[in-house]
């Protein structure tokens, strides 16, 4: 068995050397369409994960927070008088303090311990006003914890000067660019803020927040949620938002609405948040994939043309190995193992030429205002294409060489031999 | 008790083709070959000798009768059945040499033993050249396929058909495009193997001089045997 693949591979080794231009020719067309697979889905995937990360990274999976709606209950309801009464009471206005996640340090708790999170980071938001001069610019600043914020939502990412780490000191803000550069402020200068009620504060400037969106950078700064709630004058309690990322993505919808439930407070998911999102991503994916199937489909047409040619040139040759007792088996095997070593040969470099063709496109510069950080194209170098790639290539050579094949072993050696 | 079986046996084996008309080639063709025995057929052109050693050869199964094989019957047999059987106990030379261009003289001459199997590689490659020695050409063996001489061809494919030692060699005018010289010294070495012994030939030719020199010539006209050559 061993003996006879050795003399089959033997025989199509031979074969291939001698018309070593077509086989490489062929070899070529393989090694060219696994090359562009890899380094195309490399790239495309790349970009892809740079936009999907766009949103991914910088969006919690599920937000809670407390909508300001109305109350349900009225004082007038607790009223024993209007017990057996209907009360009619119109435009209700919201309590106060209504935005507040009640119990917010609870539910953090309860949701620390749960092991389908991978990790909370509590917000604060509060309106305020720049002053600058004679004019107030609005703003938001966003309370944040700034390890927490880093670590899930890879907050340093968009702060494109100054640093972080420097939010723990009391009193320091993170400018959005746009307000920055309207306010003409630099790291290390002081601005003052004003709160809706009145409270004026001066923060310290220490670093500057890009995220590519002009609207975002014109109004949203950051500050630690410690700053941000001395500011508005309250306690450690004062949480708006409370940010969970979890270890699935995908069980957020289900997530949210146990959330919802358990803790008594709005939660939104993420794939309600940005459903338009999901769409855009799968698009582009199923493009890659199209493309790279159809290169791979049209390097097995070629090598399947290039084995259609050998086979009729070989055609004396098939006559006289069926004449000297090689089966119909051995001679389909001699065809596809011909096919199966181009492809082997041609996919192994074209492995290797992808790699090197992803790691240019890697180095082709790629500035963009939307990404800071990024300096050059993105390419997801990740083994799973080289893989598919590898498999791609042995089944569109088998593929292409067993039609081939199959004619070769039915080819009767005596017509051969009398057409002579 | 197959020491009296002959080697080759046909049974009223007919063959028609249908394309483009239907014509019967061959009108129940009964004979026989003994072992060791020079057998030359000979008969115009046309008659079906070609024809008639395609399917002694079992590469042709598509005909009406019986063939018997070492005293065994191939009706029935499969494909890959009449492959090994054909690698174990025929050797086929043809017109034209009809070796593999691409490998070399002695791969061409070791193929058919590798594929049987019955020795490792070695032990074929020490056979191989020891035939083509006896062929004289042994100091070709390197070389390719398609770099030799006609007559050389000739004589590596004789070579190839004794690979396995099969019980008979089947040649359709091995001779046929050699000049007398080369003619003559192919004959010589295949009266030469039959003369062994046990070893049987059984050549198609139209060289009167050549079929002279053999045990037995049987005469073929218009699909029948004229002269059985006993
Ligand atoms: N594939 C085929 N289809 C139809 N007729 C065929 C086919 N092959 C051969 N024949 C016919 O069969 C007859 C015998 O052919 P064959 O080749 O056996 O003759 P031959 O005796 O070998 O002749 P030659 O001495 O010229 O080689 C011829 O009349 C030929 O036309
Ligand atoms: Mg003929």
């Amino acid at each position: 068995m061993t003996m006879d693949l050795k003399l089959i591979l033997g025989i199509s080794t031979t074969m291939l050397l001698a018309r070593l231009k077509q086989s490489v020719v062929a070899g070529v067309g393989v090694t060219f369409s696994i090359m562009m697979y890899i380094a195309l889905s490399g790239f495309m995937n790349g970009l892809n994960e740079l936009l999907d990360g766009l949103i991914l990274n910088r969006t919690p999976h599920i937000r809670l927070y407390n909508e300001i709606e109305p109350s349900e209950d009225q004082p007038l309801d607790l009223a024993p008088d209007f017990a057996d009464r209907t009360v009619f009471i119109s435009r209700i206005k919201p309590k106060a303090e209504l935005t507040r996640v009640r119990n917010a340090l609870g539910i953090m708790q309860a949701l620390e311990k749960d092991e389908r999170v991978l990790g909370i980071a509590a917000k604060t938001t509060a309106q305020v006003f720049f002053n600058v001069g004679t004019i107030d610019l609005n703003g938001v600043i966003n309370g944040i914890q700034p390890a927490e914020e880093d670590r899930l939502f890879r907050f340093s990412d968009y702060v494109v000067s100054g640093s972080v780490h420097d939010l723990n000191a009391v009193n320091s803000v993170i400018l959005g660019k746009g307000v920055a550069d309207k306010m003409q402020v630099d790291l290390g200068d002081m601005v003052q803020v004003t709160t809706a009620d009145g409270q004026r504060t001066m923060l310290k400037v220490v670093g500057t927040y890009q995220s590519g969106l002009a609207d975002l950078d014109n109004v949203q700064c950051y500050a630690s949620i410690k700053t941000t709630q001395k500011l508005l004058g309250r306690g450690n309690d004062m949480i708006t938002d409370i940010q969970v990322k979890l270890h699935d993505l995908a069980s957020a919808p289900a997530l949210a609405r146990e959330f919802a439930r358990k803790f008594d407070v709005e939660a939104l998911d993420i794939q309600t948040a940005n459903a338009q999102f999901e769409t855009g991503s799968n698009v582009r994916s199923i493009i890659s994939y199209v493309v790279s199937v159809v290169l791979l489909i049209v390097a097995g047409f070629g090598i399947y043309n290039i084995l259609n040619m050998l086979i009729y040139e070989k055609l004396d040759s098939i006559a006289i190995l069926k004449a000297t007792g090689f089966s119909g088996g051995d001679v389909r095997a001699i065809f596809i193992s011909l096919s199966m070593i181009i492809g082997v040969c041609g996919g192994a470099v074209g492995l290797v030429m992808g790699y090197f063709a992803s790691i240019g496109i890697s180095h082709i510069p790629f500035e963009t205002e939307a990404l800071p950080t990024i300096k050059t194209y993105p390419v997801d170098f990740s083994g799973r294409y080289y893989l598919i790639g590898v498999a791609f290539a042995l089944v569109t050579t088998y593929i292409a060489g067993l039609f081939p094949a199959q004619r070769a072993s039915r080819i009767d050696p005596v017509e051969i031999i009398r057409g002579k | 008790m197959s020491q009296i079986d002959p080697v080759l046996e046909t049974r009223k084996v007919s063959k028609t083709f249908h394309d483009p008309v239907t014509v019967q080639v061959l009108k129940e063709v009964s004979f026989s070959v003994e072992r060791g025995e020079f057998v030359s057929i000979m008969g115009k052109s046309g008659c079906g000798k070609s024809t008639l050693l395609y399917i002694l050869s079992t590469m042709d199964t598509d005909f009406q009768g019986e063939l018997l094989l070492d005293g065994k019957s191939t009706t029935g047999m499969d494909r890959d059945h009449l492959s090994r059987l054909r690698s174990e106990k025929i050797g086929f030379v043809f017109q034209f040499h009809y070796l593999l261009p691409e490998f070399s003289v002695l791969r061409n001459v070791m193929l058919p033993a590798l594929k049987l199997g019955r020795y490792g590689p070695e032990e074929v490659e020490h056979r191989a050249m020891e035939r083509l020695k006896i062929l004289e050409i042994g100091d070709q063996a390197l070389k390719r396929a398609n770099q030799i001489s006609g007559g050389q061809k000739q004589r590596v494919a004789i070579a190839r058909a004794l690979i396995n030692d099969p019980l008979i060699i089947m040649g359709d005018e091995p001779t046929g495009n050699l000049d007398s010289k080369n003619s003559d010294i192919v004959f010589d070495i295949l009266r030469g193997l039959s003369a062994e012994g046990e070893r049987s030939m059984l050549v198609v030719t139209h060289d009167e001089d050549f079929a002279k020199r053999t045990d037995r010539t049987i005469v073929m006209d218009d699909g029948r045997i004229a002269d059985h050559g006993r």
